[in-house]
C-alpha cells in the first residue's frame, strides 16, 4: 500500500484520517502538518500530532474536464477527477481532495462527504472525500 | 512628496513566439519616450521578474539594464507571482518617496507557455505548488471554478452572469489596441464554449499571453519640470493575508482554521483594497474606474465586492444593470481585463496601471470614462502576494 505522500493522511481499520497538527498552547489545528511552528503569529507554541474529523460539509467543488498537467498522472482513457473543498466539523478548516464516487453533478455545496481514499492513476494512494457511509 | 507616472509603453499582448525580453525593451523605450526621458536619464530601474524563461528572467532588472545599455543606474528585480508587477512599482516609489531617487523605470514583459501554467519544472514533492498538482490534479482554473461554484450557492450568481462578464469585457477589448483579443463576443458563444472546470467554460477563464507593460515613475518636483497635467501614484498595497486566512486560496490544500483565533474583520481581497484607499486616503465611493484580476468572469464579480464596490451578493445586479460597463457609472476592466488579455504575470500589475494613466489622462479613445478622477487597480499573486494601487488624477496650479 504505496501512500502518495507520507505523514498527511492514514488508512486505518476503521477508516481513514487527515493527520494535521495541533498547537499546545492555543489549540489551532492545521493541515497539511506543520511540525514546526505554530501559524499563528502571536504564538510560539510547539505542535503537536493531530487527526483531523473525518466528516465535513462541501464548501465548493468542481471538476477537471481535461486531464491536468504532470505532475498529475491521468488516467487513461481520461475521466474527469472531480474536486472538492469540505469544511470539516469542529475544527474549522477547509480541505481539498479528490472524490471517489460522486461526479459534480451529484454534489452540491453543504452537503455532508466523509474521508475516504483512492488511488491515483499510476496507483499511490490519496485522501479522498466520498459519501457518508 | 509624491510619485508621479511620467510616461507608459506597452508591447501588445498575443503569442508572438519572440523573447521575453524583446518586448520588455519594446515597452520601456515606449516608456520612456512617452516620457521624455532618456535611458541614460534613469536612476533606479526595476524589473518584476518571469520565472518561465530561464535565468534571465530571475534576474530581469539586470536582463533589461544590459539590453537597453549597462548605465550604473541602480537596478532591482523582483518576484511575487501575479503580483510582481505591483512589487516592482512599490520599489520604486518607495525609493522616490525616500528622496533617494527622481525617476525610476518600471519593466515586466512574461513569454507564457501554452495552455495551464504547470510547476517550476523537476520533481518537487516538498513543493506544495507541485504537490497540488501531484495528488489531486488542481490546475489554477480547479480554484477559479470553486469559488464560483460558491459564487452561485451563497448569491445565486449563474453561468449566465459569468458569461455576462465576458462580453461586457470582449466589447471593451475589442476597443483596445494592446488586447490580444479584440472580438465582441455573445453570451451563447461563451456557454456553448467547452467547459473546462465545472461551472466555468473556456471563454470564462483568461488565457495566458506574451505582453509587455513599462512606466517611467518620477518624483512630483522632477515631474513638474516636464508638465502641469499628470497621474499621481497615490498608493500601492502590497500585503500578506491575516491569519486566520480562512477562504481556500490558490494553489493551497487546505484554509486556516477559523476556530482558535477568530477570522479577521475583512478577508484577504477586501484587505489588499481597503490597506490602498486607507494609504490614499479615499474610499470605494471615490473610484472612477477598476482594472481588477479577472482571472475568470466569475472572479470579476468577488472582485467588486471585496473592493467595495458594492455589497457581498449584488455584483450581478450591479453588472446586469450597466454600471459597470464602458458608459456607466462604475466601468471595471475597462481595457477589457484579463478575459482580452490573457495573463503576462509580471506584466499584468503594470499594465493595469498603464490604463489607468491613460483614462486619467483622458488618453483612452473610444473607452475613454468621462470625468476620471480615481482609479484602482487590483491582483493578487498565489502563496500569499496580494496588491492594489491608486493612481489619481492632477493639474498643477
Amino acid at each position: 500500500m504505496t501512500y502518495a505522500i507520507d505523514g498527511w493522511f492514514a488508512i486505518e481499520e476503521d477508516g481513514v484520517r487527515l493527520l494535521g497538527t495541533r498547537c499546545a498552547d492555543c489549540s489551532t489545528v492545521c493541515f497539511p502538518p506543520r511540525p514546526d511552528s505554530c501559524p499563528n503569529p502571536r504564538c510560539s507554541g510547539s505542535m503537536g500530532a493531530f487527526r483531523l474529523p473525518r466528516r465535513g460539509r462541501v464548501w465548493s467543488y468542481t471538476n477537471a474536464c481535461y486531464p491536468p498537467p504532470a505532475p498529475f498522472v491521468a488516467a487513461e482513457p481520461y475521466e474527469p477527477v472531480t474536486l472538492a473543498a469540505v469544511e470539516l466539523d469542529e475544527v474549522g478548516i477547509v480541505v481539498l481532495g479528490q472524490v471517489k464516487g460522486l461526479t459534480v453533478e451529484q454534489l452540491a455545496v453543504g452537503m455532508e462527504l466523509e474521508l475516504t481514499s483512492g488511488p491515483l492513476a499510476d496507483g499511490p494512494l490519496v485522501w479522498m472525500w466520498g459519501r457518508v457511509a | 512628496m509624491s510619485v508621479v507616472v511620467l510616461g507608459t509603453g506597452m508591447h501588445p499582448w498575443g503569442k508572438w513566439g519572440r523573447p521575453f525580453l524583446e518586448y520588455g525593451v519594446a515597452a520601456a523605450r515606449e516608456a520612456l519616450r512617452d516620457a521624455g526621458v532618456a535611458w541614460t536619464d534613469v536612476q533606479y530601474v526595476v524589473g518584476a521578474d518571469t520565472i518561465r524563461n530561464g535565468y534571465p528572467g530571475f534576474v530581469s532588472g539586470a536582463s533589461y539594464a544590459r539590453a537597453l545599455g549597462w548605465s550604473g543606474a541602480r537596478v532591482a528585480s523582483c518576484y511575487a507571482a501575479c503580483a510582481s508587477g505591483a512589487q516592482a512599482l512599490d520599489l520604486a516609489r518607495t525609493r522616490i518617496l525616500a528622496g533617494l531617487c527622481d525617476v525610476a523605470l518600471v519593466i515586466g514583459a512574461d513569454a507564457a507557455p501554452k495552455g495551464f501554467f504547470t510547476p517550476v519544472g523537476g520533481d518537487r514533492p516538498d513543493d506544495p505548488d507541485w504537490l497540488r498538482f501531484r495528488l489531486l490534479g488542481a490546475t489554477n482554473p480547479a480554484y477559479f471554478a470553486l469559488y464560483a461554484r460558491r459564487r452561485m450557492a451563497l448569491h445565486g450568481s449563474t453561468p449566465a452572469d459569468f458569461a455576462a462578464v465576458k462580453v461586457k469585457n470582449a466589447l471593451a477589448g475589442s476597443l483596445n489596441p494592446m488586447a490580444r483579443y479584440r472580438k465582441p463576443v455573445t453570451a451563447e458563444e461563451v456557454l456553448a464554449s467547452p467547459m473546462v472546470a465545472d461551472p466555468l467554460h473556456l471563454m470564462d477563464i483568461c488565457a495566458t499571453s506574451d505582453g509587455a507593460a513599462a512606466v517611467v515613475l518620477a518624483s512630483d518636483s522632477y515631474a513638474r519640470r516636464h508638465t502641469t497635467r499628470f497621474v499621481r501614484l497615490a498608493a500601492i498595497s502590497t500585503i500578506t493575508p491575516v491569519f486566520p486566512h480562512t477562504v481556500l486560496d490558490l494553489p493551497d490544500f487546505a484554509t486556516d482554521s477559523s476556530v482558535a483565533v477568530p477570522a479577521p474583520e475583512r478577508p484577504f481581497r477586501a484587505a489588499i483594497a481597503h490597506a490602498a484607499y486607507e494609504e490614499a486616503g479615499l474610499g470605494p465611493q471615490d473610484v472612477s474606474l477598476a482594472e481588477v484580476y479577472d482571472l475568470s468572469t466569475a472572479l470579476e464579480l468577488d472582485w467588486m465586492e471585496d473592493v467595495g464596490l458594492c455589497p457581498p451578493g449584488e455584483a450581478d445586479k450591479l453588472l446586469r444593470a450597466g454600471e459597470t460597463t464602458l458608459g456607466g457609472r462604475i466601468p471595471v476592466n475597462p481595457s477589457g481585463g484579463l478575459a482580452s488579455f490573457g495573463e503576462a504575470v509580471p506584466a499584468q500589475a503594470i499594465a493595469q496601471l498603464c490604463e489607468l494613466t491613460a483614462q486619467l489622462m483622458g488618453r483612452s479613445g473610444a473607452r475613454q470614462v468621462a470625468g476620471a478622477q480615481v482609479g484602482l487597480a487590483a491582483t493578487q499573486g498565489l502563496f500569499g502576494h496580494g496588491s492594489a494601487l491608486i493612481a489619481t488624477a492632477h493639474r498643477a496650479s
